[in-house]
């Protein structure tokens, strides 16, 4: 029920949204909590296991009742909080959990069930038939567990990810807070001031108090006044403070725009890495309920949100109220009601002796001690002397005292510290670096004390920043008048809940205790006590003073469970945003990649880069085609590809050579200046870490080149061993990879074609290279091939690369030749038996690979002392090349080797093929792989099972090199 | 989490890579396999405590030692990997 | 007392006021047979085996906080048996068959939920890399099929095949594979053992290993010392500091894995899917939520708690691979103790000191080994000689360089497994 001439809603906006289907009317400024209770509907949800009709419990985003699911299609949003939702015109909330409608859910026969759905129930049934947990029972409870639903539409990729940095991050814009903010903003410091609220000022939006002579709200905008006007504070309201990292980082999320229908180009939300020199905490506290029987009623709420209800949004929650607590803040929830012109028909205090305001009905000791309404509160059963045996009311509001928000300042692993005269767990000082709590978050439970508590703290904060701290007072604010007895649960007939969402209660608390599950984490895995939505916010001080109770033991011995970000649940979409499509990772391209699309090529992965897989030429229906025409073309004429993706490092230094000694296991320092040689890095390990060449450019001064696939891995590892391992070596090390464009020239015909590229091409002997003018400008020219035959390959400044590639590519085709991709490359390096990743697959030794001949005897190098362990060179798996024996249409990449005739079992196991194709140059399948002690069974016959494909060769095993054993091809 | 490049200052963690121990500064000479070689590569102290370890930063190339905390995460310094070895 | 529906029902009529406590508390003792350091669920597994399999029931188990409450109730609760280097095959094969018969074997049920488990590939090379598995998942004698993208689709029409940065070339499906209610398999084990007679012993933490001429002796707890003829260590997360106290320095350094947890929704994952391009994984509770995680955090740590930039990666690899979750909201985070060894794989061995076992170094792989690591270390101190199934996972294996088992080929660097 809207009252007249309350709340800070803007009745000049009327608003209208639907909730299953009906429209309704609210304000600019309601959350569908508000707008619904203003209606009248008290029923917005189900609960998880027993389906109990539901209402509204808290104003916050804790709320465990009322989840609704908003909007349909792409945008669905399951589980959004009625209270934390603002209304917007157009705006569609359905409730969820329920079928087939939320007033008549079929699955409310859980709730008759219930006696026999105590906790952990299933840990003791559904295990025979052995074969139906998962054909009969675990279908059933999937379809009935789970709350709202997921669309199954691609969710759109709306939000943003963004860093901010601060002198002071103050967390939470109550009482507390602001003053901290202003504090520190008047000494200068950078501040920002994190509000989760839409509109800053806490709890005094929701009380009926003065500060500093004003009402509360106008005393907030006159601070928000001055805040807004200094530059150095960034208030981000609509912004949940999720979680306390490392060193002053701390997440937060930004609802951006969630409570406009048009986002205008904005995002949605925005996820933020806030790195903080300081952080204040003044998260204010959370009010917990009392667990009697029956209390999970709609209509039974948290006696705060009723005033926040009533003073923040206009709303009466009910139209007859009673108040049940005990503590003193209950008493302000029957005041303040009464004041409104509300009925209230009592306030039952647990504590014997206190007195009410007046003219409110006060039954102090009395309990309320079950309930009825089905749909909703109809009436409260009492018990105290004194007390009437019934109170007919709609709407109870209930107060069990209050909880510190002690959440961020738990993530690092701190506990929080129980302080008895208030019977609540404070946030622990120091447990997070530099994150200060205060106010509420500390205990300090009136305004008064509240705003001082904001200037002490940011006083602190300012000391850690070196600032002086400017003295400003706290206004005059109430002070003092928070008293509280606890009363953790009301014994009697009927289930008493703890945690409403998954319908624990303390029956389960109790039984887990006698099952002797009493440790606090046992009690939470076995009850599922906080582990819904809401992480037991409302709950969890209550269930461990039920288990406390159960076993004897107070309530700090008892413990509380680990306090986990994030504080409030985060959408993927928000910390996952700009990631869908190609967003994941960064795309790499060639300069050579629009040219190689515009020939038709399909583009494959290889690492991040884009590389063409084959050149498609008409006539060719499948890749084979085009990919043995490449091959041919090659062997044949000429073929150029660009190779510009592997890694190329400049070494640099007068000690050049011989950091690349330490680094290879071959010499490099021996290397004449316009020489080219294989290398074999291994790692400290004695595994084989990558292969590539070493050109000498200078007498000082090496390009190193790498595989695609470890460019990065490689430049790190040389970067260690140059400034960790062997600082005294002078030499420079610079990744150029991205500099320079490269393209392998390779065939009978490459000299030629060379000749009409390069400005007076050298003469250059097999592992040659030069620098060398093409086309006028500098470049280089290496004499080096990965496929077999007279191959270059051609250097130039990336700027220039597209258009050499363009000039190679149409001077090959001059000459019967063309561009070639990935699958020819491969072919022909299986047919040259030439190891790529597929085989240096990081569980290989050059000893496997046939290199061990590399290792050089006669110096240190990476890789060498751990490469003599006897593992890495006894029984091994050694690269051999496989051939079929008699007709075959494929070796399998993959496939096992096993001995004719044996089983294709483990035990057998005699290695596994790497890579295969088929060669159009020997007419055959042709494959690499490792076979146990292969080099000395060339001439056997092997299987290669795929038994994944149903497939199976008889192979002879042979060298890796099937075409051109003795390389005259390349060295021409 | 946030470590401090000597040469760059203060930077997100995303910008580093972790590689371990600071063990790793300390190669033994031998060219001989050995028990040494054994302690170098895989057996760690492992600290739940205090430890010193090495990170690349991956923006500037450097390699750096950070004396870092393994059960608060909280760092006490960080220096250039050829000061950390003499 | 028994488990069964019959006496859930019966319970139930009668106010759940006959069930009895789930395991003792017992006082120590002051001497055992064996004393297990670490309940967690290697150390209840193997306590259950012991009694089991071998009658040895004069058994403590000693843990220093509450049962379950390390890595086997911090996790992604994954089983599988899909691995391809010998020792690792014939390991996880024998533990999956342990979980396929575990709820009948412990009167629990731990949920085991065969769900099916599939590994994605994004290129040529990486299905044949999967292929390589599969053949030698079907060479153990365990279930493979390899899927091409159709095959993928036809499971999970959800993922995004056209615009995700790695497409989907196919997988490797393991319908053996799934996942099991992680506490309830400790729950499960710690009550099979209790019923058998061993003392779980919680609130103690062990503080010294009592070792005289090479022999051990007992341990020093912080309820005492308790005698024992033989001692095993099963603290993954705190493997390093336990055996200090035997004088070991172990290859192992502990890394921070983090996974999260969404709110409960209405079914959408069936099986447990694994984006390697993505270093991402996950499937969906039987309460809802999904369950998910990536890589390390890659900095030692012993926090059990990580930071942010691997929890945005795995979102990230999430809205990449199915952005269908992207309104899914994240509830939970968490972070384990890993103990990552040098190639990856696990240790199960003797140790230099007669009478004391070593089961640690299980990275980020123990879970789905509690079954048959608990099964095979009770082997081990039995008789002293290692299980069949798990003979290779030698502490010596590094030293030696024979049988390392690095499964990801990624070295001897501890946080790359």
């Amino acid at each position: 029920m809207r009252l007249e001439g309350r709340g800070l809603v803007d009745r000049d906006r009327p608003v209208r949204f639907s909730f299953d289907g009906t429209d309704y009317h609210g304000f600019r400024g309601d959350t569908v909590a508000s707008a619904l209770l203003a209606s009248g509907v008290r029923l917005m949800g189900r609960s998880f296991k027993y389906h109990r009709p539901r209402g509204v419990v808290t104003a916050s985003s804790a709320e465990p009742n009322a989840l609704l699911t908003i909007g349909s299609g792409a945008g669905q949003r399951p589980n959004a909080r009625a209270t934390m939702e603002e209304i917007f015109d157009g705006l569609e909330t359905r409730s969820q959990n329920a079928w087939p409608s939320l007033r008549y859910d079929a699955m409310e026969v859980n709730d008759l069930l219930s006696p026999f759905l105590s906790a952990g129930f299933y840990y003791k049934t559904f295990m025979w038939p052995k074969r139906a947990w998962e054909a009969l029972y675990e279908p059933i409870i999937r379809r009935a567990a789970g709350l709202g639903a997921l669309s199954g539409e691609t969710a759109r990729d709306e939000n943003e990810k963004a860093f901010a940095h601060c002198d002071l991050l103050v967390i939470g814009a109550g009482p507390t807070g602001l003053m901290a903010a202003l504090a520190a903003a008047r000494a200068g410091a950078d501040v920002i001031l994190a509000e989760e609220e839409a509109r800053a000022g806490g709890r005094l939006l929701s009380e009926a108090e003065e500060v500093g002579g004003l009402p509360g709200v106008q005393w907030v905008g006159s601070v928000l006044g001055e805040l807004a006007a200094m530059p150095n504070v960034r208030l981000m309201e609509r912004t949940t403070v999720t979680g306390a990292y490392d060193q002053g980082t701390f997440g937060a999320l930004e609802r951006v725009a969630r409570h406009v229908r048009e986002a205008r180009g904005a995002p949605r939300e925005c996820f933020w890495r806030i790195a903080a020199k300081q952080a204040v905490l003044a998260t204010g506290a959370l009010e917990r309920g009392i667990a009697f029987p029956g209390n999970d009623r709609p209509g039974v709420m948290q006696a705060g949100a009723v005033r926040t209800y009533l003073h923040r949004y206009g709303v009466a929650a009910g139209k007859r109220v009673a108040v049940f607590g005990n503590n003193d803040d209950a008493h302000r929830t029957a005041r303040d009601l009464a004041e409104a012109g509300v009925r209230v028909l009592g306030l039952i205090d647990a504590r014997p002796g206190v007195e009410g305001p007046e003219g409110i009905p006060t039954y102090a000791g009395a309990r309320v001690t079950g309930t009825w309404g089905r749909m909703g509160l109809t009436a409260i059963h009492l018990d105290g002397a004194g007390a009437p045996r019934q109170l007919n009311v709609d709407c109870l509001a209930v107060s069990g005292g209050w909880d510190p928000a002690v959440h961020l300042a738990c993530h690092h692993g701190g506990r929080p510290v129980w302080r008895e005269e208030i019977a609540a767990f404070v946030a622990p000082e120091g447990a997070v670096p530099g994150l200060r709590p205060a106010g509420a978050a500390a205990g300090v439970f009136d305004t008064g004390g509240c705003l001082a508590d904001g200037v002490r703290a940011a006083g602190e904060a300012l000391d850690g920043l070196g600032l002086t701290a400017p003295d400003v007072p706290a206004p005059e604010a109430e002070a003092g008048g928070y008293r509280v007895t606890p009363l953790w649960q009301v014994p009697g007939r009927g289930r008493a809940w703890l945690d409403l969402q998954n319908d624990v209660t303390v029956k389960d608390v109790k039984l887990a205790a006698r099952e002797n599950f009493r440790s606090v984490e046992h009690m939470k895995r076995y009850t599922t006590q906080g582990m819904a939505t809401d992480q037991g916010k409302g709950s969890n001080v209550n269930a461990l003073a039920v288990l406390a109770e159960a076993t004897g033991r107070t309530i700090p011995q008892t413990g509380t469970t680990t306090f986990r970000p994030p504080y409030v649940p985060v959408s993927i979409s928000a910390m996952g945003a700009g990631a869908s499509g190609a967003g994941f990772a960064p795309e790499r391209r060639t300069v050579s990649d629009a040219a190689s699309r515009a020939m038709g090529a399909p583009m494959i992965e290889a690492g991040l880069w884009f590389r063409p897989s084959y050149f498609p030429r008409a006539g060719e229906r499948t890749w084979r085609d085009a990919c043995d025409r490449e091959v041919k073309m090659v062997r044949g004429q000429v073929g150029v590809c660009d190779v510009s993706t592997l890694g190329k490092i400049e070494v640099v230094g007068p000690d050049a050579g011989a950091f690349l000694d330490f680094l290879y296991t071959g010499t490099m320092s021996k290397l004449a200046v316009g020489r080219v040689r294989y290398g074999l890095m291994l790692r400290e390990d004695g595994h084989v870490m990558d292969d590539g060449t070493a050109a000498r450019l200078a007498e000082d001064r090496y390009l190193v080149t790498t595989t695609t696939a470890a460019a990065g891995q490689v430049m790190a590892h040389m970067e260690f061993a140059a400034q960790a391992l062997r600082p005294e070596l002078d030499v420079a090390l610079t990744s150029v990879t991205e500099h320079w464009a490269q393209f392998a020239v390779a065939g009978p015909e490459a000299g030629r074609l060379m000749a009409t590229a390069v400005d007076e091409m050298p003469e250059l002997a097999f592992m040659g290279c030069t620098p060398a003018v093409i086309c006028g400008v500098p470049g280089r020219v290496f004499r080096i091939s990965f496929c077999g035959e007279l191959g270059f390959e051609i250097a130039v400044p990336a700027r220039y690369g597209e258009s050499l590639f363009r000039l190679l590519v149409s001077q090959a085709e001059a000459l019967g030749g063309g561009a070639y991709g990935m699958e020819a490359l491969n072919v022909m390096r299986i047919e040259k038996g030439f190891i790529t990743h597929a085989e240096i697959h990081g569980r290989v030794t050059a000893f496997d690979i046939g290199m061990q001949g590399m290792m050089s005897t006669k110096k240190d190098f990476i890789g060498r002392a751990a490469a003599t362990r006897p593992g890495l060179t006894e029984d091994r798996e050694e690269l051999i090349g496989l051939r079929p024996v008699g007709a075959a249409k494929a070796i399998n990449a993959g496939a096992h080797l096993f001995a004719e005739g044996a089983a294709p079992i483990r035990e057998n196991d005699q290695g596994y093929v790497t890579s295969n194709c088929y060669s159009p140059t020997l007419g055959t399948v042709l494959a690499l792989g490792f076979l146990r002690n292969g080099r000395a069974r060339h001439g056997e016959r092997i299987v290669a099972e795929d038994g994944l494909r149903g497939h199976r060769t008889l192979c002879e095993v042979t060298g890796p090199v099937a075409f051109d054993p003795g390389g005259e091809r390349m060295r021409g | 989490m946030r470590l401090t490049c000597p040469f760059c200052g203060t930077r997100d963690r995303r910008e580093f890579t972790y590689r371990g121990d600071a063990v790793g500064l300390s190669r033994p000479a031998s060219t001989e396999w050995g028990p040494d070689w054994d302690d170098y590569l895989h057996n760690r102290d492992n600290p739940a405590g205090e430890t010193r370890e090495l990170w690349y930063h991956d923006a500037c190339g450097a390699w750096i030692e950070v004396t870092r905390d393994t059960l608060t995460h909280e760092v006490a310094g960080s220096r250039p990997v050829a000061e950390a070895r003499r | 007392m028994r488990y069964s529906g019959f006496r859930v029902l019966a319970e139930g009529l009668r106010g759940q006021r006959g069930w009895a406590p789930v395991w003792r508390d017992p006082e120590p003792k002051p001497e055992y047979d064996v004393v297990i350091i670490g309940g967690g669920g290697h150390g209840l597994s193997t306590a259950y085996y012991l009694a089991k399999t071998h009658g040895i029931t004069n058994v403590a188990v000693l843990e220093k906080g509450y049962l379950g409450g390390g890595n086997v109730g911090r996790n992604t609760t994954i089983v599988r048996a899909n691995y391809f280097l010998p020792g690792n095959q014939e390991f996880y094969s024998h533990s999956l068959k342990l979980w396929e018969g575990l709820e009948q074997e412990l009167n629990y049920n731990a949920m085991v939920s065969q769900r099916g488990i599939i590994g994605l590939c994004h290129s040529d090379g990486q299905r044949d890399a999967l292929a390589r598995r599969g053949n030698a998942i079907l060479a153990q004698g365990d279930d493979a099929e390899l899927l091409d993208r159709k095959g993928v689709e036809r499971l999970l029409p959800f993922l995004d095949f056209d615009n995700h940065r790695f497409p989907v070339y196919g997988g490797l499906l393991q319908r053996r594979g799934g996942t099991a209610r992680h506490d309830a398999v400790a729950w499960g084990y710690a009550r099979g053992a209790d019923r058998r007679g061993v003392d779980l012993i919680q609130r103690c933490e062990v503080t010294g290993i009592d070792i005289e001429g090479g022999v051990v002796r007992g341990v020093q707890t912080s309820r005492g010392g308790i005698r024992a003829k033989k001692v095993a260590i099963v603290v993954a997360g705190r493997s390093s500091q336990v055996a200090a106290m035997a004088g070991m320095r172990l290859p192992i350094e502990s890394h921070v894995l983090q996974a999260f947890v969404s709110e409960g929704l209405k079914p959408v994952i069936d099986n447990v899917i694994s984006f390697g391009m993505g270093h991402f994984y996950i499937s969906q509770s039987d309460k809802g939520g999904l369950v998910f995680g990536g890589d390390l955090d890659f900095y030692a740590s012993y926090a059990a708690r990580g930071n942010l930039p691997m929890a945005e990666h795995v979102m990230e690899a999430a809205m990449s691979l199915m952005p269908m979750i992207g309104e899914a909201r994240v509830l939970r985070s968490w972070g384990g103790i890993m103990d990552m060894t040098p190639d990856g794989s696990p240790i199960i061995d003797k140790t230099a000191t007669e009478g004391l076992y070593l089961n640690c170094g299980w990275c980020y792989g123990g879970f789905k080994a509690v079954p048959a690591s608990g099964d095979a270390l009770a082997h081990l101190i039995a008789t002293d000689r290692p299980h069949e199934a798990a003979t290779k996972f030698r502490l010596d294996r590094f030293a030696t360089g024979r049988g390392l088992m690095d499964e990801e080929g990624t070295g001897a660097q501890h946080n790359l497994h």
